[in-house]
């Protein structure tokens, strides 16, 4: 009798535990609903963290009472590149300082987990991995090169860790074919700046025979691309060869030679700082180039470029982002921060002010949806912060009114193209 | 080369022919495509040559330092490249330092002299170590072992120049009476160039009556020959391999400032690729043989600079710029196979 009871009371249990399982699922279910319906209307409302994290395919970002939300950054921070890099890392950080001095996203201090992502896909895959394994990590701003933002962007995706970038512009990473879920970017689309290439020179320069060469890495193969498409479209150009290097190469003598058989006006090589020095001086030395024109793209806009060009660079056009922002934010308050932190009295180069709007983004996204818990601790569910990111729209920041589309295309782009000149970048065009 | 049909041929013979017979005739169907489609005129291909023969003379310089430790030691010393970025990554902040107090510029003779004997110090000093610390304690041991060691120490110096001096690119400064070209028969060719082969030419003579008529250089043809017979002459054999390294540090810290005359540029990992491509160079002329390495570095820099587009483009392969280094590495291959010793290599 005794051990009948026994059997009955253990088959009790388990049909309410059994009962219990289903019940929790089923109220997750409805919490998750609940949740993407409320979290924007007010966060602290009394959803149940727990539950809104367990619906949460990935789960939450647990910040304990007091300990900072920590933020990562996949940027190139060493190499020639470096410039592009820092100059994003700086941006970011002073978004975070800025938030800090008023006291921080619902309480907690902002601090940073920085990467390198070395511009290439080695580098990116690296710092991406390192980063997701970190359980802290609440988002990413990263990465620098697109060659690294595309398996950046596919670890983070795997990971559910939201990941904008303030300079990635090929277009296939935010492309409905190959775009990954939890990407965006707060950089112009290179669709864009290929076009406002190829306009420049027909409608300014006002060249119809252009030659392109690009180093293999997804920024530049699909740049000069764009750029080849357009400048035949919009003015009926010929492009005369489409050329490849590695990234590593140092000598373009035999390159530039065959090139100039080709009789182009223009050469358009939007590679990096390294390959595209070296490629500007060897220019200059051809027979055959002495007239051509010279383009690249922001690739090639920072400091670096201009010392290691030299007197080769002057004359030297590159296409970037407009940084002729007509707002006091920028002037006022984030270029002496910028300042203060870089030790330095110009920017490294074009992308800090889209990292500065990329990384308020994500920390305006991270005090929308995050939860308190009873403890004090700070729940931010994974996916609803991907959501939030998504979802934003007429945002006024630096770098203009940015707008997410689905596939994270968050920037407002503007393009400008600069004359080298004295060793520094002049702003020629567009004229307002 | 001297090919003699075998009487009987074996399946292995059959394939190598037929290789052989391919390549030809590929090297003669391209370069006949390329040469009647005309697109390259006259100067364009004297253009690449130059090219070619400027970047061959600094694969030289780099390759004597594989080959003269590889005939004395029989081992390839695979930080050499890093023996070459050292010098030069240090003669940059002499160049920059001479450049801001005016006088590269103002006495561009005492300048430039300064730069190279960094330079060359510098690599020399390097190697000298190397060999001391890396190379000797592990003479002895199986041959593999000082290969290993010596992949080892290019990690180690490449990342000891990266945290000394940076991991950016460096320019070094312009040298102004090295701008423009010179007039030579009527043909305009840039200066740095002139310059890069003369002074390679020079160091290669130079080196070969070192070799051929000191006694340091007799000293070293005989550890080369027999190292415990040269001992018991009474040769310091560790001396003459001391030696020996300290001559391949001169003269890659030597190739280095010709390489930024051409290029420019510094940086830390700058010695791997000129290293790998000086070693082709080196097998190529077969290693061990001072005239080979000459031989293979020029021959290597002018068929990287005139052969992927000689051969391929007039076929219609889209920008065979970038195909360089598959032809120079199957060129290696080739030669491999064809000619295991190298061009001057001599059968053990």
């Amino acid at each position: 009798m005794q051990k009948q009871l026994r059997w009955t009371a253990i088959f009790a249990v388990m049909l309410l535990a059994l009962a219990a399982c289903t019940n929790t699922g089923g109220t997750s279910q409805s919490a998750s609903g609940s949740a993407a319906a409320s979290t924007s209307a007010s966060a602290d409302t009394g959803d149940d963290p727990e539950a809104v994290c367990a619906a949460d395919e990935f789960g939450c970002v647990e910040v304990a009472d007091g300990d900072p939300i920590v933020l990562g950054t996949a940027l190139v921070i060493t190499t020639a590149d470096a410039d592009l890099g820092q100059d994003s890392q700086y941006g970011a950080h002073v978004a975070g300082d800025l938030r800090n001095e008023e006291g921080g996203v619902r309480g907690h201090m902002i601090e940073w987990d920085d990467q390198d992502d070395q511009c290439s896909a080695e580098g990116g895959t690296t710092a991406a991995r390192a980063l997701v394994a970190d359980p802290q990590i609440a988002a990413v701003i990263g990465t620098s090169c697109s060659g690294a933002g595309v398996p950046a962007a596919q670890i983070t995706s795997e990971a559910g860790v939201t990941m904008v970038s303030p300079s990635n512009t090929a277009p296939s990473l935010t492309d409905p074919a190959t775009h990954e879920p939890f990407y965006a970017r707060t950089a112009h689309n290179d669709k864009v700046q290929g076009a406002a290439m190829a306009q420049f020179a027909c409608e300014e320069l006002g060249v119809t025979r252009a030659a392109t060469v690009h180093d293999g890495s997804p920024y530049a193969e699909q740049l000069q691309q764009v750029f080849a498409d357009e400048f035949v479209a919009q003015c009926g150009g010929t492009i005369t060869g489409q050329e490849a290097v590695a990234p590593t190469d140092t000598d373009f003598r035999t390159l530039l030679t065959t090139i100039a058989a080709g009789d182009p006006e223009l050469i358009y090589y939007p590679i990096f700082t390294a390959g595209g020095a070296l490629m500007t001086q060897q220019a200059r030395e051809t027979a055959g180039l002495e007239d051509v024109e010279l383009a690249g793209a922001d690739g090639m806009q920072s400091q670096t470029f201009l010392t290691t060009a030299g007197a080769a660079g002057d004359g030297v056009y590159t296409s970037g982002p407009d940084l002729a922002f007509e707002n006091e934010l920028y002037q006022d308050v984030f270029l002496p921060a910028y300042y203060e932190l870089c030790g330095c009295d110009a920017t490294l180069s074009v992308f800090h002010a889209h990292a500065f709007d990329a990384a308020n983004i994500v920390l305006d996204a991270i005090d929308e949806v995050a939860l308190e818990g009873d403890d004090g601790t700070l729940y931010i569910p994974r996916t609803a912060l991907r959501d939030a990111v998504f979802a934003t729209s007429d945002y006024e920041g630096v770098t203009g009114t940015l707008t997410c589309d689905e596939n994270g295309d968050c920037a407002d782009p503007k393009i400008s193209v600069s004359l080298i000149g004295n060793g520094a970048y002049e702003r020629i065009w567009p004229e307002d | 080369m001297r090919l003699r049909l075998p009487e009987r041929l074996s399946f292995v013979d059959l394939i190598l022919w037929g290789l052989r017979v391919a390549i030809v005739v590929f090297v003669l169907v391209g370069s006949y495509a390329t040469l009647s489609q005309g697109v390259l005129g006259f100067d364009g291909w004297r253009t690449l040559l130059i090219v070619g023969v400027a970047q061959g003379s600094i694969y030289a310089l780099i390759a004597l330092g594989y080959t003269l430790v590889y005939g004395v030691l029989f081992m390839i010393n695979f930080a050499h490249g890093e023996v070459f970025m050292a010098g030069v990554f240090t003669a940059f902040f002499a160049a920059t330092a001479l450049a801001d107090s005016g006088i590269l510029n103002g006495n561009p003779l005492f300048g430039l002299a300064i730069i190279f004997a960094v330079s060359m110090v510098t690599s020399m000093v390097v190697a000298v170590i190397l060999e001391r610390v890396a190379y000797r304690p592990l003479r002895r041991a199986p041959r593999l072992v000082p290969l290993i060691t010596a992949i080892g120490a290019s990690l180690f110096l490449q990342y000891t120049f990266r945290s000394l001096y940076g991991s950016g690119v460096r320019s070094y400064p312009t040298i102004e009476i090295l701008t423009g070209t010179f007039d030579i028969a009527g043909v305009p060719i840039q200066k740095t160039q002139v310059v890069v082969i003369v002074s390679a030419i020079l160091l290669m003579v130079g080196l070969y009556f070192f070799v051929q008529r000191t006694r340091t250089g007799r000293a070293m043809r005989a550890v080369s020959e027999d190292k415990d017979v040269a001992a018991m002459m009474g040769i310091n054999v560790d001396r003459v391999i001391s030696t020996t390294f300290a001559i391949g540090g001169l003269l890659a810290g030597a190739a280095g400032i010709l390489y930024v005359f051409l290029f420019n540029s510094v940086s830390f990992s700058m010695g791997f690729l000129p290293g790998i491509k000086a070693f082709t160079a080196a097998v190529l002329g077969g290693i061990g043989n001072i005239v080979g390495a000459m031989l293979g570095g020029l021959f290597l820099g002018v068929l990287e600079s005139i052969g992927p587009f000689l051969f391929l483009d007039g076929l219609g392969v889209p920008s065979t710029n970038q195909l360089r280094d598959v032809v120079a590495f199957t060129l290696l291959v080739l030669v491999l196979i064809f000619r295991p010793y190298g061009i001057l290599g001599r059968k053990e």
